[in-house]
């Protein structure tokens, strides 16, 4: 008998990227290269009066707005961020111009002397005072039961406030992209999620046929979603300018530039009002989410459904009123990172019951599973749990594993423990599968296979997960199938690579070619087999009243955190964190971990030391000395452990990953500095000076 | 100004001006891309070479400091026995995700096993303290440091 699929394989891109041989955008080399350098906005919101260029020495250009052939918007869910400023500028960083030529020092020397005169404009610089202005970009609402009469009927209502954070991506290979318009096609490489996207951006921008433009990812340094759109603007910038100057054009990001300019996670507040019965248990609630989506719209629509959705977590509250909104402020534009709005409303849900439960005078953990989803439960959104939850079994186990009840209960101040429950929605939300249709293709050539899909490998693990269900599922050696050059001329689009749905949606996709080839194997020397998304029938989704499946399946989890705060400088030492998951099956077993204790870390960066602040509208942390990740003296212990419920239309029966472990750590970091520290946490991340001030303030 | 120097083993002299910084130097001159940018302040470690056998960021090294010095990148590291020791047990943890921190980390793996064959768990985290990583959380990068000190019986 075969091994098991989750039986860990080495990496297939590893041996060249331990070598250093692997080339990142920034190592490639183009014949007769030129480099751009972004001018960008100095102001938070100005009318351009006039911009004063100096006498360009020859060889040397510059690329702006009159410059975009076609329409100078960048092409995503909402298209209205510009390629090149036009009017007004409406956030510090937004790109104005950029100045190219063959030499780095002279690019600089130019830009320093391009003066703009600018008219300033009255910003709205934060959340509350867009809420108050009503600057609303996107305003979504839903509801089940019948919330009032359920409020009515509430013997204790509970109001609360949770606040997040902005989080930067810190990708450590900052953003990079290459244009080269040669033989009538523009050829654009780059570090990218979603090399469709970028394509789709393309036409538009430069009023070119998909057929003669090709969009080719380059080894890619990490993206967590700060390369799913925004690699669209810098591949629209760089096309743009090799039509200009008939050279290719290289545009890479320095780390202050990057961070100044680049799409960060949304900072949210999100309201609540709980009604409770007699018997302390939540009967209704009604939530109020708002998100900061900075100076542009693009892709917070998406990020503000799966935020809603997500937001009673896994929990199952018989009455919901339920809103979304988008805000409009004078800053960078939010956008997709890992987790896309989920992890801002599932802290403040899993801190709201952890603090009423605290209120109550009831354990923390009993009071949570007292409201927990179980199969056959209606979601949020009117949908079913078809599988079974198996988080009774994840709690036991977590809580084995972390002795979590017995430390619960010791209580010496300055050392904590607290425990998370949560879910992802595994692929899009709502119709999304349906709009994208993904299409993939396999290809027999003799003895080898080639598989031919648009989902990029960005470190997580996707080119030796989908190359091994593919050997798997023909039962051949794995160096016998062969995965095509991401490049849009020569792939189907499988849809983009995010939404933790590459392995869940394309590896299913290619598990299913996989079977027919293999019935077909011996037909002809030379076999192409394509299968393209079809959305299970047993699930319903209406767009517009948002009632439905907004999610085909769910994996699991729960997290165990233990800190110790030092009692002078309230700094939080994450001691340990034990996690179990249900990811469905493990296609394989290392990659998995490997996700795993990313996203934990990451989140639990996003939960204390990662701390970004603006101040009228500009950056407080803008490079790696004030902005601090997670360090190797950081990282807590992690031990990981997974129940498997297997999802019946997943490759092999695997669900999703990628975004879940970072949605579970922060509330169990928050829980344990509130157990550690006997204060409510309603807000992260969480500095020492705020914790010292609460400590004082209520103990 | 004419600098002489060691690079990769092999003995260099080139003109170049003092305050080039080593990282250019080596990637624009020599063309050794192993040696990655990640924020040009030295906080991240992707551009960390040896000189003279110790660890250092190539970003905050003018060009007039490796005057005499032996500056060895992964294109010469990658050759040695230690190398394969720290490549096989890379791949067996799960010490790779992305990878654009690796080659500095591959390097910083080097220094610290040079200086301590036996590293304790808190040695490793002090070790690799000047090296970012964004995918891993580091509990897999400890694990391929530990697996090669212990296989790696003599070779530092």
């Amino acid at each position: 008998m075969k091994d098991s699929i989750s039986k860990p394989i080495q990496r297939v891109d590893g041996p060249a990227k331990i070598s250093g041989e692997a080339k990142y955008i920034n190592d490639m080399h183009f014949e007769n290269q030129l480099f751009a350098k972004t001018l960008r906005s100095d102001r938070v919101k100005a009318r351009i009066i006039s911009i004063r260029r100096p006498e360009l020495p020859d060889g040397f250009f510059i690329v702006d707005k009159d410059d975009v052939p076609g329409i100078n918007r960048m092409r995503t869910v909402v298209s209205d961020h510009p390629i090149f400023a036009e009017d007004t500028v409406e956030y510090i960083g937004q790109p104005i111009l950029l100045v190219v030529g063959p030499e780095r020092e002279t690019i600089y020397n130019i830009l320093t002397h391009i003066v703009v005169d600018y008219e300033d404009i009255e910003p709205l610089l934060t959340l509350e005072e867009a809420e108050a202005n009503s600057t609303v970009f996107t305003d979504y609402h839903y509801d089940k039961g019948n919330p009032a009469k359920a409020f009515a009927a509430a013997v204790k209502i509970i109001e609360d406030e949770y606040r997040t954070g902005y989080q930067e991506h810190v990708y450590l290979e900052p953003q990079g992209m290459t244009g080269d318009f040669r033989d009538g096609t523009m050829f654009v490489y780059g570090s990218m999620q979603c090399p469709f996207y970028a394509e789709g951006a393309l036409t538009e921008a430069l009023n070119l046929d998909a057929n003669h433009i090709r969009v080719i990812q380059t080894v890619t340094g990490g993206a967590f979603g700060g390369k799913e759109e925004f690699p669209s603007l810098t591949a629209c910038q760089v096309a743009v300018a090799s039509l200009k100057t008939k050279q290719p054009v290289t545009l890479i990001y320095d780390r202050d530039e990057d961070i100044i300019s680049s799409t960060k996670r949304h900072p949210s507040i999100v309201r609540y009002k709980a009604a409770l019965n007699k018997n302390d248990d939540i009967i209704a609630l009604d939530i109020d989410v708002l998100l900061d989506a900075g100076a542009y719209n693009g892709l917070s629509p998406v990020v503000l459904q799966r935020a809603i959705f997500s937001a009673t977590g896994v929990y199952n509250f018989p009455h919901l009123n339920v809103r979304g909104r988008n805000f409009m402020t004078n800053k960078v534009p939010s956008g997709a990172y890992r987790g896309f709005g989920a992890p801002q409303t599932i802290f403040g849900t899993e801190m709201l019951l952890h603090n009423i439960a605290i209120k109550l005078g009831v354990d923390p953990l009993d009071y949570k599973m007292r409201h927990m989803l179980k199969r056959g439960d209606a979601t949020c959104t009117g949908g079913q749990i078809r599988d079974v939850v198996k988080l009774p079994e994840i709690i036991q186990k977590v809580t084995e594993m972390s002795n979590y009840r017995e430390k619960f209960q010791a209580g010496e101040k300055y050392k904590g423990i607290g425990i998370s429950l949560f879910l992802h929605g595994c692929g899009f939300t709502g119709n999304g599968e349906q709009m994208i249709k993904g299409k993939i293709i396999l290809k027999k050539n003799g003895e080898t296979v080639i598989l031919k899909v648009s989902s990029t490998e960005m470190g997580q693990g996707a080119e030796t997960v989908l190359r091994k269900i593919v050997a798997y599922s023909l039962d051949i050696p794995l160096e016998q199938v062969k995965y095509e050059s991401v490049d849009t001329g020569l792939i189907p689009d499988s849809g983009p690579t995010v939404a933790s749905r590459t392995t869940m949606i394309v590896g299913g996709l290619l598990q299913q070619a996989s079977l027919e080839l293999k019935d077909r194997w011996d037909e002809t020397e030379n076999i192409e087999v394509s299968k393209s998304y079809k959305h299970p029938d047993f699930l319903e989704w209406n767009n517009d009243t948002f009632r439905g499946d907004a999610y085909p399946v769910y994996s699991w989890g729960a997290n165990v955190a233990e800190v110790a705060i030092d009692p002078v400088t309230y700094e939080i030492d994450v001691k340990k964190i034990w996690a179990v998951y249900d990811v469905g099956l493990l296609i394989d077993e290392t990659t998995l971990r490997g996700q795993m204790q990313g996203g934990i870390a990451q989140g639990i960066g996003w939960a204390t030391i990662e701390v970004m602040e603006t101040d009228n509208g500009r950056l407080l942390q803008k490079n790696l000395t004030d902005y601090k990740v997670p360090t190797s003296m950081d990282a807590p212990l992690v031990e990981c452990e997974f129940i498997s419920q297997p999802y019946e239309f997943g490759p092999f029966g695997a669900k999703c990953a990628g975004e879940l472990p970072f949605v579970g750590a922060p509330p169990a970091v928050a829980a344990a500095v509130s157990n550690a520290l006997r204060i409510p946490i309603t807000s992260i991340p969480l500095t020492p000076e705020n914790l010292m001030e609460m400590d004082r303030y209520e103990n | 100004m004419k600098i002489d120097f060691i690079l990769n083993n092999q003995s260099q002299t080139i003109d170049v001006h003092p305050a080039r910084r080593l990282l250019d130097l080596l990637r624009e001159d020599f063309g050794l891309t192993s040696v990655k940018e990640g924020c040009g302040e030295g906080e991240c470690g992707a551009c960390v070479v040896l000189m003279d056998g110790k660890a250092v960021n190539s970003c905050l090294v003018p060009a007039g400091n490796i005057i005499g010095k032996s500056i060895v990148t992964l294109e010469s590291f990658k050759k040695t026995e230690r190398y394969k020791m720290i490549e096989s047990c890379f791949l067996e943890a799960g010490s790779v995700q992305c990878g654009f921190c690796t080659p500095g980390i591959v390097i910083a793996t080097e220094s610290l096993l040079t200086e301590n064959p036996n590293p304790t768990d808190e040695e490793i985290k002090e070790g690799l303290s000047g090296n970012l990583c964004r995918c891993t959380g580091y509990n897999m990068i400890f694990k391929g440091i530990h697996l090669a000190a212990e296989r790696g019986n003599g070779l530092w």
